[in-house]
């Protein structure tokens, strides 16, 4: 069955968009061709750093048929509705029918359309994919109005081995490409895939990514065994350097023994992020070895000695910079640079970093309180020393290196391994999947960074807005939301805003007095920016609990009790309110209790007062209403107890007893009482349904 | 019989001489028809804030031209103890607008020219947005790649001055000190050979340059008067303004250079915050705005 080829050549394609490009360009033209009614058997995207290629299989060689009947305005309909009818099918009178409905006789136009050649409606589609294609980032050249992710410079499209011609932007497709940019730039014919992708190989370009990574995979390995070595596995380097390359070669080189001195991951930083090498390991030791392996897109002349010499001397150039700055910042220690802070401003509003420093100290002494197992000395050091790697030789050309420099300067400079360790750890957790500090100096280290951060962009109003948060404290929150979650750990965070806010103004008296807003200079529990910076701290840990995959209406249903400060308690009030309401009471009661809220809610507005308050035991007239208002006098206070001693498992059991007398009263007794004193005491005694389940939750929030 | 003249062949081979580098480039691209200009004569941080890219690529007029830039970034200055890198180096420019089809294919051949062969040398286009936010401006391109070295700039300009580039503009940076230390086989900046001579008549990039980077790495980093800058600033800024009151671009473009490189004096002393620097940058940027708009009313930029 005919077939469809389409190759898009361009200048050279960023690897990180290719595969998403490969799978766009499948996606949409199949969409519209199965739109327009072409079906197909099946459909690959291939991308390489110059071409994105489409090959569909399995096509029928025109468009189908198509038969449509289409229903007018009645034949007695005023004569502009029979023209706007035959305007909008483009017929005369006299081609259409009349059909008989219940209501009368009515205008008919059976529109038939010849199936197209299946060329010319890919013709159609093509342009406007090309168009329209939702690249990350594009851009326009030369003359032209044409948008591509960089110039676009062919277009072969093939339909059953002939060409499909069509134009944009003054590219005519055609049914040539070309292979590799140096080793065989010349034009090759193309009828269809078989044929495309051998012609490819042998002009040196292997279409298929997943080969070319293959490709690499296997000779890195094969390399390094050869040496004696073991590659370093990195998948994401791995697919970055296949979409550099259209033809693989893989060569291997050496460095210098004497730069294995230096630290690992500024080796790894050196040679992976800033040179796209691949590293290798002794299997013996474990450590790494003094070679690399990096993928060239050549069979080069001379068999590659000159593109292996070229790249050992840049990795030279580059790990002769970290071994200077290894050797150069161990000279001093850490304690020596802190001065040396006062250079680099945090925020000209909220003081440089060496005050950022001192704040953090003091509040890792307090913090050092709040978590178990924290030395408030080790605490305080480790706060004090954490930011000094930044005015590092090494953190200035590998900035990447923030923290893990640190570590390694602290243990140099006679540190002990845990306050090293959460120097390192300290701006960790830096992302929902980043591991999170658990070591008890690590975790107070980590929390002083961040309560510093928010505390302060608050205070001075920079809190993030829309898509905006340049100072990442969206991060920041969720890392304090992490931290303590994972770690298990009690923060009233109200409590440590305000400590937070009141180290500022000890240390930094007159950019507080100076910046910040009214209300954050009066911060307390109480103040307005404490309630903002909390309302933030919320929204984030509902997006977190979600992204969890907590129920939102249960989150909600917990937010919605207000004053609440401590995110551990919050959660497990989520958790344990989640497995009440999967168990049968739980369920239960919630439709009674709703069914009280709905009831309330329309007698209330009906009323157009509050049926709030005490019911009074004297007008109880049946059974059911004495023993629910029992219940709930013993049920109401249980459920308070257990939540003021924080065991939200009692507090849902408490309110379990409740479901059946819920249940009872509904059952028999009438809440719209004729009697208006009866109907009101009834309603007062839904109230207290309402009031007792409260102390858990706002049941109203919960969907079901 | 007289002594044989001294052989000053090797003065032009772009293979042993820095100056023949430059040179072979200025041949290449001037047989291409670019316009050959000379530096210009205001400290800038990269050839393109020279008018001739910056200004140029405004407008609907085609403009072709190449030049040598002497690039000043404060902050990379080593006290010449780095064997690449340095406050004040060697940039070569090409602005060609429109940008021809066969852009990529001229550089790779503007490369050959210089003597590297792409049969022997891996040569590559690795992403890399070009982004100016001083300028206002962004372009998509590659750094170019040889051998796992950064060699080339090249960038398809999109906006300049916040303004949409309409032809676009093909503009590509070369890296001259890098691309000579590779052709000449040298592992550090100054071991280059400048003149191609042999022997005495030798002279090295760091005859020319050592002391000169010393100097200024003092100057960037440690003495350059921070009050002083900060009043240069200001003074910069407001006399832009002023010239763009009266309607004269490339004088007013003059003092945004002026306080660009100022700001980066600045932020070599250290005196500048994170925060602050996105301010500073901001407030260049709207030099560079005006001054690109201003550029656009004028008939050398196709004004009506």
């Amino acid at each position: 069955m005919p077939e469809l080829l389409l190759e898009l050549l361009s200048e050279e394609i960023p690897a990180r968009m290719q595969a998403r490009a490969a799978d766009d360009l499948r996606r949409l033209v199949t969409d519209a061709l199965v739109e327009a009614g072409c079906l197909y058997e099946s459909a690959q995207g291939f991308a390489t750093p110059r071409r994105l290629t489409l090959t569909v299989e399995g096509m029928a060689a025109r468009q189908p048929d198509t038969r449509e009947e289409r229903k007018g305005p009645r034949v007695n309909a005023p004569e502009k509705a029979v023209e706007g009818f035959l305007a909008a099918v483009g017929m005369t009178l006299d081609r259409l029918e009349t059909k008989p409905d219940r209501k009368g006789e009515f205008y008919v136009a059976t529109i038939e359309r010849a199936g197209r050649p299946t060329p010319e409606v890919i013709a159609d589609i093509v342009p406007r994919v090309i168009r329209d294609f939702p690249w990350p980032k594009s851009m326009r050249w030369g003359e032209g109005s044409l948008r591509w992710v960089r110039p676009l410079h062919s277009v072969l499209c093939t339909f059953d081995g002939e060409p499909v011609g069509f134009e944009i932007d003054g590219i005519r497709s055609g049914a040539t490409t070309r292979g590799h940019r140096f080793m065989a730039p010349a034009e090759i014919a193309v009828r269809r895939f078989e044929d495309y992708e051998h012609a490819l190989g042998k002009a040196h370009v292997m279409l298929d990514p997943a080969r070319r990574a293959a490709t690499i995979d296997a000779d890195a390995r094969n390399l390094a065994f050869a040496a004696g070595l073991e590659l370093v596995e990195d998948d994401g380097l791995l697919r970055e350097v296949a979409g550099l390359v259209e033809w693989p070669v893989v060569l291997m080189g050496a460095f210098d023994e004497a730069f294995l001195d230096v630290p690992e991951e500024v080796l790894v930083s050196a040679m992976r992020t800033h040179q796209k090498y691949f590293t290798v390991r002794d299997p013996g030791s474990g450590r790494l070895a003094a070679r690399f392996v990096m993928v060239s897109n050549l069979v080069a002349a001379d068999g590659g000695t000159a593109i292996t010499a070229g790249n050992e001397r840049v990795l030279r150039a580059r790990l002769s910079d970290a071994k200077f700055f290894w050797d150069q910042d161990r000279r001093a220690s850490l304690e020596s640079r802190l001065p040396k802070l006062n250079e680099i401003i945090f925020h000209a509003r909220l003081g440089t970093v060496h005050d950022k420093a001192h704040m953090m100290a003091r509040l890792a002494m307090g913090l050092a309180l709040a978590v178990e197992g924290a030395d408030r000395t080790d605490c305080e050091t480790a706060a004090l020393l954490a930011k000094t790697d930044l005015v590092t030789e090494m953190v200035g050309e590998f900035p990447e290196l923030q923290g893990v420099m640190g570590r390694y300067y602290a243990l140099h400079d006679g540190l002990a391994p845990h306050v090293a360790a959460a120097i390192g750890d300290h701006y960790a957790p830096q992302g929902p999947t980043d591991a999170v500090p658990t070591e008890s100096t690590a975790i107070v280290v980590a929390l002083a960074d961040k309560l510093h951060m928010l505390v302060g962009f608050f205070a001075i109003d920079e809190k993030p807005t829309g898509s905006k948060d340049p100072y990442a404290l969206r991060r920041a929150a969720l890392g304090v939301i992490r931290i303590v979650l994972e770690n298990a750990i009690r923060l009233p965070l109200n409590r440590w805003f305000a400590a937070t806010a009141e180290i500022y103004r000890e240390l930094v008296p007159a950019l507080v007095e100076e910046h910040w807003s009214k209300e954050a200079k009066l911060a307390d529990a109480e103040s307005y920016d404490n309630r903002a910076l909390l309302a933030f701290f919320a929204d984030r840990l509902k997006v977190h609990l979600r992204d969890k995959g907590a129920r939102h209406d249960l989150i909600d249903a917990v937010f919605a009790l207000g004053d609440q400060d401590d995110l551990l308690l919050m959660v497990r009030r989520v958790e344990a309110l989640g497995r009440f309401l999967d168990s049968q009471d739980g369920a239960n009661l919630l439709v009674g209790v709703k069914r009280a809220a709905n009831i309330l809610r329309i007698e209330e507005k009906k009323d157009g007062v509050s049926h709030d308050g005490e019911p009074d035991p004297d007008l109880f007239a049946q059974a059911e209403e004495k023993a629910l208002a029992a219940a709930i006098g013993a049920a109401g206070p249980a459920a308070a107890k257990a939540v003021n001693a924080e065991d939200f498992e009692a507090a849902m059991t408490a309110l379990a007893a409740l479901r059946a007398p819920v249940d009872a009263f509904f059952d028999a007794v009438t809440v719209n009482a004729e009697e208006a004193d009866l109907r009101r005491n009834r309603l007062r005694l839904l109230s207290r349904i309402r009031a007792a389940t409260a102390r858990v939750a706002d049941f109203s929030r919960i969907e079901g | 019989m007289g002594a044989t003249p001294p052989d000053r062949s090797g003065s032009l081979d772009p293979k042993t001489s820095f100056q023949g580098l430059i040179l072979r480039l200025q041949a290449y691209w001037a047989d291409y028809g670019c316009v050959i200009l000379q530096p210009y004569d205001m400290e800038v941080g990269a050839g393109t804030f020279h008018p001739a890219t910056t200004l140029r690529a405004l407008g609907p007029k085609p403009w072709n031209a190449a030049y040598v830039q002497p690039s000043r970034r404060p902050k990379d200055g080593r006290y010449g103890e780095n064997p690449n890198r340095l406050q004040h180096y060697y940039q070569f420019q090409v602005i060609l607008k429109p940008s021809p089809v066969d852009l990529q294919e001229l550089y790779l051949k503007s490369l050959y020219a210089i003597g590297i062969d792409p049969a022997n040398h891996d040569i590559r286009f690795v992403e890399d947005d070009w982004e100016s936010p001083t300028l206002g401006a962004w372009g998509l391109g590659w750094e170019v790649w040889c051998d796992g070295m950064e060699v080339s700039q090249f960038t398809y300009f999109q906006q300049v001055g916040g303004i949409d580039c309409a032809p676009v503009s093909g503009e590509l940076t070369y890296g001259l000190e890098r691309l000579a230390m590779y052709v000449q086989g040298v592992e550090n900046v100054y071991d280059l050979n400048f003149n191609g001579g042999e022997g005495a008549a030798r002279v090295s990039y760091g005859e020319v340059f050592l002391q000169a980077e010393q100097e200024y790495s003092a100057h960037n980093f440690e003495h350059a008067g921070t009050d002083m800058l900060l009043r240069h600033f200001a003074d910069a800024e407001a006399e832009c303004d002023s010239l763009i009151a009266a309607g004269l671009s490339l004088p007013a473009y003059d003092q945004c250079l002026k306080a660009s490189h100022v700001f980066n004096l600045l932020d070599a002393r250290g005196v500048i915050s994170v925060t602050e620097r996105a301010a500073y940058i901001g407030r260049v940027r709207r030099l560079a705005k005006q001054c690109a708009e201003a550029w656009l009313a004028t008939p050398q930029a196709g004004a009506a």
